[in-house]
């Protein structure tokens, strides 16, 4: 049973997808697949690719749940620009790394649960609710770091976004450990399965007697969380907190991520590693494009048809056509 | 009568098929120049699939529709529409965050250059209003007007772009008395205009205020067309509930059967506007019938009791300890458990498979941390399916791949999962086979023995009469009438639904 | 009244009461001057935001527009500067572009039935990086056209400036406005974004109205593209960043319901107008930062979802149904 569902999981479009874009980057530069030891740790494309996917990943792994709540958050970008910013402020001024950190991670909850209360309590649209922090949320970035782009010198904030651990780049290390207990805390525990049920249907959920307030409460505070924590990442990657430029459109990056990963926009079904390799994806496409020599911005055209070909495949007119397809494939051997 | 002979509209054998349920089988129906005419029938009798079928919005799967005694081929409501069949609905298809005048003549304003000649417009929509008996001003936003004016705005749109035929949903149901008694007035100078009208209500007083003949549909049949001078109001919920004089004696006798403790007691639960304040006891292994037409309150009784809605005041007691119920949560923690009307909407998760959907509410109920695994899934869902025979190929298909009935039978299973001490069935056999109907009238029996207090809403009148231990009436949004042992029969209840009613208005 | 006004007349409050309280603080900004500027410095935001308006009003949202406008600038410079082409032959071309770009957008929300925020997020994408691969540089635009239309003006007493961009955008709202509240078309975009099924069954034109509006957007964002290529002498893939973020915040405090169906043109003038005076008291000011500018923006965006909330919540149509009894 465990088996057949793992070879179940391994033969998904997505994964065929990744092995596709890899495939092709290995065209582009036979060098892809390889890997070196050096300096006590892992160093080669494919590392990467996973190191810089890691933040796109991280906020994938808070946004799944929000849309598979039929949500979506769209600050998440600015709220890493406000984690960032908290941490590097704090540690130039002095204060200790480990304490300027967890007030970057509570900055990112309280940010999230603002969202979660325009959601729940006020009853405004999650794209609306979230758009306010989206526009509201680098203005205070840049309040905190006063407009400048605050550099540090801190180990700790160095080593999240450049460190190594057990040979693999912190941010990745950061992205699994996520990955590994956001899925533990979702199908561990019946938060996975009630997060479905009001996202298919919040009506059938409230008769069933799920309190779905606590749970997009809860859920968009960890979208928050998420989004402190590769806030962090960022800022520490680039030693500084840049409020204008940290996270920028990452959001959107993130969404696509959730979207290729096969959460439906229209909210229920949800698989955090499933985000993760979407977000794995749009990261092997944007190296892949870089070692290619075109332009980074080139990105953009390539997830724009990304988009558009899932929006086609997803759309109703596709569905109809694959019934029919698959309808007449039943007939034709009886 | 003032109509002539050939109906201006006409249906004939009409067959519409849904996957596999017949949701008209060969109805006839037609309506005269200069006439009302009421179509009745419980949710699901097919009267919105019927008037779906004349106003184009579905193709009938056979028979035809006339014209003027012309076929006729609709393919939307837009071209039924142009050719003079106009339709009003419940939930007015208006749009409310414009001015009463553009309602109007949204899609037909009279234009100079490219520019709306607003005044022209205003000027004609006063106009037109007038005529109706409405004096208001056109430039206000529709929305700002109660549902009463913006029921006679849509009727007057639809009258002036169609002019024929004007079917009116159930225009009433969210009106007053005073309003209904403005819309009946519109509606008689319609008449007098020789425009043929299709009323659908389910308030009896009202078709027999303002209709002049009634056709009454059941299960996708047609049960008959009557002058409504010949008919009483008794007669015509026996023919809506399908309940004949040879049903008169009750072929069941539960009401005699043992009854333990109170269960559960409901003290002054109402909310305003929506089932007067009501007081009602279930006994451990009692179940309470409900019986009324759709709009009686029965419904929203059902939600008071499960907190959907809260009430206004009032007491609940379980077991003899008072409990607040706000919410379904606190319902649930009490022990209750609710089969909703709407399957699809309020009921089914359908992606989710058949196993969730059966464990989901006792997951609720155990909170966020005690979640079942796989295994505990599987034996709740297992035990519960096969309890009650739900036919599914395996529990991981999604739910809404299956029949009406099994989904039911799920549903049902989610709250017997939850061993609950009270459950509320509201509808459980509607739209659902007959081999499934059989089925869930049996478990409530066996339910009742095993000494669960339950509370069945039904409109089949043998079904609530076989398993009943007591039945209340409800009518108008208040419980009317409560009968015991004897009084238990289908003619009792139809003339307590009745009563009164043909008097009325 | 009309409840549709009532956040209207809180923006048309808020600017009149913030425009006196800057004045007394520093009486130079009560001059044709700063108005002027107000009206130049903003031009291509307000011009994108009177297609945004349209588009939320329909019911949906356009997060392309600041893409398009970076597009159009880098589209215009290539033209003129690479091509040859005379800048009204660029013109009419970056608006031919814009404007099939916002119809196959429209087409895609309609047809394929998708959010049009996803829709008009890989049109974002698309413009964005189409844009770059033309040029990733900024091009700087030399011609005399250019020059002169810069240095052309109309001298408002009291030494104000109101410039050609300015005016352009004067006319975009005139026209805008006559556009949404006096044509059918006007009353089918608001007739979408009040109910699409009854809209559909008063037997507006959907597919056509949802690919013009659209259409309209984008052209507008061309528009603003040629109107911001003006104002910076420049064609640049990442000028406009983040406008389209300020015309939704535009729209919204100038009294239009995010969720479609109530809305102003004229409203849109003074959320625009609002940001400017922001801007510009910041500037007088001097120790204030330029962040403020977003923070308060968000803020008074969140005011405003909030009052809507009230407003439209409080005595919705639903609301009434069970009003009496």
């Amino acid at each position: 049973m465990r088996r057949s569902n793992l070879k179940a999981h391994l033969l998904r479009p997505q994964f065929a997808a990744l092995a596709a874009v890899l495939f092709i980057n290995w065209l582009l530069f036979p060098g892809f697949f390889a890997i070196t030891w050096q300096d006590g740790r892992f160093f080669g494309s494919v590392i990467d690719v996973l190191n810089r996917g890691a933040p796109v990943a991280i906020l994938a792994i808070g946004m799944t749940a929000v849309i598979a709540t039929r949500g979506v958050d769209l600050s998440v970008g600015a709220v890493m620009a406000i984690s960032g910013a908290v941490a590097a402020v704090m540690v130039s001024d002095g204060t200790p790394a480990v304490v300027a950190v967890a007030v970057a991670l509570s900055a990112g909850l309280v940010c999230g649960l603002w969202n979660g209360v325009l959601v729940t309590y006020l009853d405004i649209q999650p794209i609306i609710a979230t758009l306010v922090l989206m526009v509201a949320g680098r203005g205070l970035a840049q309040l905190v770091t006063e407009g400048s782009i605050v550099t540090f010198a801190d180990p700790l904030l160095i080593y999240i976004g450049t460190g190594s651990l057990l040979g693999l780049p912190m941010p990745v290390v950061i992205a699994a450990v996520l990955m590994l207990l956001a899925t533990l805390a979702v199908r561990r525990t019946a938060l996975g399965l009630l997060i479905e049920a009001v996202g298919v249907n919040r009506s059938a959920a409230r008769f069933a007697g799920i309190s779905s307030r606590l749970l997009l409460l809860l859920v968009y505070t960890f979208a928050g969380f998420c989004a402190a924590i590769s806030g962090l990442i960022v800022a520490g990657d680039i030693r500084g907190a840049d409020a204008n430029n940290a996270g920028l459109w990452m959001e959107l990056d993130a969404i696509l991520a959730v979207v290729i990963g096969g959460t439906s926009l229209l909210g229920g079904r949800f698989s955090i590693p499933m985000s993760v390799v979407g977000a794995l994806i749009i990261q092997a496409m944007n190296t892949g494009i870089l070692i290619s020599g075109f332009s980074p911005q080139f990105n953009l055209v390539v997830k724009s048809a990304v988009i558009i070909l899932i929006l086609v495949l997803q759309s109703p007119m596709a569905a109809q056509w694959i019934a029919r397809r698959t309808t007449a494939a039943e007939r034709t051997p009886r | 009568m003032t109509a002539g002979d050939t109906p201006v509209v006409e249906a004939r054998g009409i067959v519409k098929i849904f996957g596999q349920h017949r949701a008209l089988d060969g109805v006839d129906f037609a309506v005269r120049a200069g006439e009302v005419h009421a179509l009745l029938g419980e949710n699901g009798a097919g009267k919105s699939t019927l008037i779906k079928i004349l106003t184009g919005a579905y193709q009938p799967d056979g028979g035809e529709v006339l014209l003027n005694g012309a076929p006729v081929r609709f393919s939307d409501p837009l071209q039924a529409q142009g050719q003079g069949i106009g339709t009003v609905y419940q939930e007015v298809n208006l749009l409310p965050n414009r001015s009463v005048a553009e309602n109007l003549f949204l899609g037909h304003q009279p234009t100079r250059f490219g520019i709306v000649q607003r005044k022209v417009i205003a000027a004609q929509a006063r106009e037109l209003l007038a005529t109706y008996g409405l004096e208001i001003d056109v430039k206000a936003e529709l929305g700002s007007y109660s549902v009463a004016v913006q029921q006679i705005v849509a009727i007057a749109r639809a009258v002036e772009l169609s002019g024929k035929v004007l079917v009116l949903d159930e225009p009433t149901a969210s009106l007053d008395r005073n309003e209904v008694a403005k819309l009946f007035e519109v509606i008689g100078r319609l008449k007098a205009r020789g425009l043929a009208i299709i009323f659908i209500t389910h308030f009896l007083d009202q078709v027999f205020a303002v209709a002049d003949r009634v056709t009454i549909l059941r299960n996708g049949q047609l049960i008959g067309t009557r002058d409504l001078s010949a008919l009483t109001a008794t007669e015509v919920v026996r023919m809506m509930l399908g309940k004949d004089l040879a049903y008169d004696q009750r072929t069941l006798g539960v009401a005699e059967s043992v009854q333990g403790p109170v269960r559960v007691e409901f003290r002054g639960i109402g909310r305003a506007g929506r089932v007067a304040p009501f007081t009602l006891s279930l006994h451990e292994g009692e179940v309470v019938g409900v019986a009324g037409l759709l709009g009686s309150g029965r419904t929203e009784m059902a939600r008071l009791m499960f907190g959907v809605d809260a009430s206004d005041g009032g007491e609940v007691t379980v077991g003899g300890r008072s409990v607040t119920i706000r919410n379904p949560q606190q319902a649930v923690a009490a022990g209750f458990g609710f089969c909703p009307e709407d399957r699809k909407l309020d009921g089914i998760f359908g992606e989710l498979s058949v196993r969730e959907n059966i464990i989901i509410a006792l997951q609720a109920k155990l909170g966020w941390f005690r979640a079942l695994n796989r295994d505990e899934q599987n034996e709740v869902a297992g035990r519960y399916a096969e309890d009650l025979d739900i036919r599914a190929a395996n529990h991981d298909m999604p739910v809404k791949l299956l029949s009406g009935g099994n989904q039911q039978k799920v549903i049902l299973a989610r709250w017997l999962a939850i061993d609950p001490s009270f459950l509320i069935l509201d509808e459980p056999t509607r739209g659902i086979d007959v081999g499934a109907h059989a089925e869930i009238v049996r478990t409530i029996n066996r339910l009742r023995e095993e000494g669960l207090a339950l509370l069945v809403i039904s409109s089949e009148l043998d079904e609530v009469v076989a398993y009943s231990n007591r039945v209340v009436v409800m009518r108008d949004r208040e419980m009317v009438a409560e009968l015991r042992g004897e009084e238990i029969t289908p003619a009792v209840i139809v003339s307590a639904i009745a009563e009164n009613t043909g008097a009325k208005a | 009244m009309n409840r549709a006004l009532r956040p209207l007349i809180a923006t048309t409050l808020i600017f009149a009461l913030a425009y006196v309280a800057a004045v007394l603080q520093y009486p130079s900004m009560l001059s044709t001057r700063v108005l002027g500027n107000f009206l130049t410095d903003n031009a291509f935001l307000g011009i994108a935001a009177v297609g945004m308006t349209f588009v939320i009003i329909s019911g949906g949202i356009d997060l392309s527009v600041g893409a398009v406008i970076g597009f159009t600038t880098v589209l215009i410079a290539t033209l003129i500067m690479w091509a040859g082409l005379h800048p009204f032959a660029a013109f009419a071309v970056a608006l031919g572009v814009a404007a099939l770009f916002g119809a196959v957008m429209g087409a895609a929300i309609h047809y394929l039935k998708v959010p049009s925020f996803i829709v008009t997020l890989a049109g974002m994408f698309l413009a964005r990086g189409g844009a770059s691969v033309l040029s990733p540089d900024s091009i700087g635009i030399k011609h005399e056209v250019y020059t002169a239309i810069s240095r052309s003006y109309i001298l408002l007493p009291g030494g104000g400036r109101l410039t050609v961009i300015g005016l352009v955008m004067l006319a975009v709202f005139a026209v805008g406005i006559i556009l949404a509240h006096r044509t059918r078309f006007g009353s089918y975009v608001y007739a979408l974004g009040g109910s699409e099924t009854s809209a559909a069954l008063m037997g507006v034109p959907v597919a056509r109205t949802t690919v013009l509006v659209y259409t309209l957007s984008a052209t507008l964002a061309g528009l603003a593209g040629i109107v911001f290529s003006l104002y910076t002498s420049a064609g640049y893939s990442l000028s406009a960043l983040g406008v389209e973020l300020d015309a939704i915040a535009a729209v919204v405090i100038g009294g239009t319901l995010l969720t479609g169906g109530y809305g102003f043109i004229a409203g849109t003038f003074i959320g625009v107008m609002l940001q400017g005076l922001v801007q510009t008291y910041i500037v007088f000011d001097g120790t204030l930062s330029s962040w403020w500018t977003k923070i308060v923006i968000g803020g008074l965006l969140f005011l405003f979802i909030l009052l809507q909330r009230l407003v439209f919540s409080a005595s919705s149509p639903k609301g009434k149904v069970f009003w009496k009894t």
